[in-house]
């Protein structure tokens, strides 16, 4: 059985980061991913990036995962190694890790994992949800920018968070027509710079709306949609029907924990981070200290946060085994990124969540 | 209302705007950001330094038209594409407006275009003057139409009268 020295699970934004970190510090890394490339949702994020230049602000997402690989390979010295097309399928209380790669299984026992799972897309409770065309934002983002598909040719979006405001841009983008944006909430849940981008593109965003429901025969034709009061209550009379093929549901992420679960970590249901998250310290190390977790797997947010708590992750989990260099100062470092990112009205809901979080585990 | 609708209100716009005095010196940047985000590479982007120093990165950024030229080297660096430059000098009834343009196909110079404003509606004829699409734009080109003077601070789109 295979011992490598820390095993990241997840080569998005935040496993990236913490591989990069943590190989730095001298630590021997393998990254898992189950996707063909590393990058996670980073490889279809065409769209410049928010932040500092420390998180790459003003970098398309398409364009980082190369950035942080060519870090890797040129600083890695031969202890990275990375393992694509392999989906991490049970993380047992003993630190044995189940790995499986074309039908072939493989238990590895690393000394350290950290966990960067990253989110799965919520799913939204309507009649016809079931039909051909409803689609989640994500899988609408990979057919466009991965495999150059479209998804389809009139498209209903719902939910006018960041992700929403994003894949109704990249609709257009493809040439594909974006008949509105509809939001249950009254107020836009995106940054308003990508609402003002798809407005003046002409797709109205109608807030204080939900889906009543969709209809269509063997595929989405259309749906019903309704205005909704201050309680969240339909209200009477509001009905309209648009007649759209496709039906793309943006309506909020949540961390990816099973195998967090499964391992034993303690959990914490915390709508503001988005559901249940994994208990951890400031270190990123959850309530097992062999086990840390970084990126939208320990809480949602920003990708330039993930790539943060990863660098933390990262640095900490190499501490843990030796590599203790100059941890105090790169640690001030990141803490002080991320408490930045998180300081503005954008962040209020995170600061929220982190504060009712309770305290990880105990670090010697 | 801008949080509401995605379109921000004349008020808004107005605490903007470049002074009367300052547009008449030439072209100028626009910076229609107005949510407190974390984003500053604005900043970075500003050679003349006219977009001053953030305290906290979730600032909004503040800009002195009186230092800044007008060169447009912000816009294709704002992740939220919200900075223009406009510039009401260009002739005596038509000013220019530079924006950033993500679609393809990209237009002509010469071709006459509908003039968008925030809401998406068609306000007026353009004309594309130039598109910039140079390696350092990092795929946000950056085309300058000219609009009638009046609809400056209102062009901030445009759809292809050839069809997109």
């Amino acid at each position: 059985m295979k011992k490598p020295e820390i095993a990241i699970v997840g080569g998005g934004p935040a496993g990236l980061s913490a591989a990069l970190s943590a190989v730095r510090q001298g630590a021997q890394v393998m990254l898992i991913d189950r996707d063909p490339v590393l990058g996670g949702q980073l490889v279809k994020q065409t769209h410049m990036f928010f932040g500092s230049k420390k998180q790459y602000a003003a970098i398309r997402g398409i364009d980082i995962p190369q950035k942080l690989l060519a870090a890797l390979q040129e600083e890695g010295n031969g202890k990275f190694d990375p393992r694509v097309n392999t989906t991490v399928l049970g993380c047992y209380d003993d630190g044995v890790l189940l790995l499986e790669k074309e039908d072939r299984a493989e238990l590895i026992q690393p000394r350290k994992i950290i966990i960067a799972t990253g989110a799965a897309e919520k799913m939204l409770p309507f009649p016809g949800n079931d039909l051909p065309g409803v689609y989640g934002a994500g899988a609408v983002q990979t057919l466009m920018n991965v495999y150059g598909i479209k998804p389809g040719t009139r498209v209903l979006m719902i939910g006018a968070g960041n992700i929403g405001l994003i894949v109704s841009y990249q609709l257009l983008q493809a040439g594909v027509e974006v008949t509105a944006i509809i939001e249950g909430a009254p107020k836009i849940g995106g940054y308003l710079v990508h609402a003002t981008k798809v407005r003046r593109a002409g797709i109205p965003i109608l807030t204080s709306h939900t889906i009543k429901k969709a209809y269509g025969c063997d595929s989405v034709e259309g749906a019903v949609l309704c205005n909704l009061d201050e309680k969240w209550c339909a209200v009477p009379g509001t009905e309209q029907s648009l007649a759209v093929d496709v039906i793309c549901l943006a309506v909020g992420l949540t961390p990816q924990t099973e195998l967090l679960w499964q391992a034993g970590c303690e959990q914490q249901y915390l709508p503001e981070l988005g559901g249940y998250v994994p208990l951890r310290s400031e270190k990123m190390q959850t309530s097992l200290s062999h086990l840390f977790v970084a990126g939208d797997a320990a809480c949602i947010e920003e990708a330039g946060s993930a790539m943060v708590e990863g660098k933390i992750a990262g640095l900490f989990a190499a501490a843990d085994l030796g590599y203790a260099e100059n941890v105090e100062a790169l640690n001030e470092t990141f803490s002080r990124e991320l408490e930045e990112l998180r300081s503005g009205p954008a962040g209020a809901k995170i600061r929220q969540g982190l504060s009712r979080l309770k305290g990880g585990a105990q670090v010697c | 209302m801008l949080e509401k609708t995605g379109v921000p209100d004349a008020d808004q716009i107005k605490k903007i705007t470049p002074s009367p005095g300052r547009l008449k010196k030439g072209p100028v940047a626009v910076v229609e950001c107005f949510q407190s985000i974390p984003c500053d590479p604005c900043r970075y982007a500003c050679r003349q330094e006219a977009i001053k120093e953030f305290k906290d990165i979730n600032d909004l950024p503040v800009i002195d038209h009186d230092l800044c030229n007008g060169c447009g080297s912000c816009i294709s660096k704002c992740p939220g594409l919200a900075i223009f430059v406009i510039d009401d000098t260009y002739s005596e009834k038509e000013g220019l407006v530079k924006l950033p343009y993500e679609y393809l196909p990209l237009p002509r110079p010469e071709e006459e275009e509908n003039g968008i404003d925030t809401e998406g509606w068609e306000v007026c004829s353009a004309r594309v003057v130039k598109v910039q699409n140079a390696k350092v734009l990092d795929r946000t080109p950056v085309v300058w139409l000219t609009v009638p003077r009046e609809h400056l601070m209102k062009v901030r789109n445009f759809l292809r009268k050839g069809g997109a």
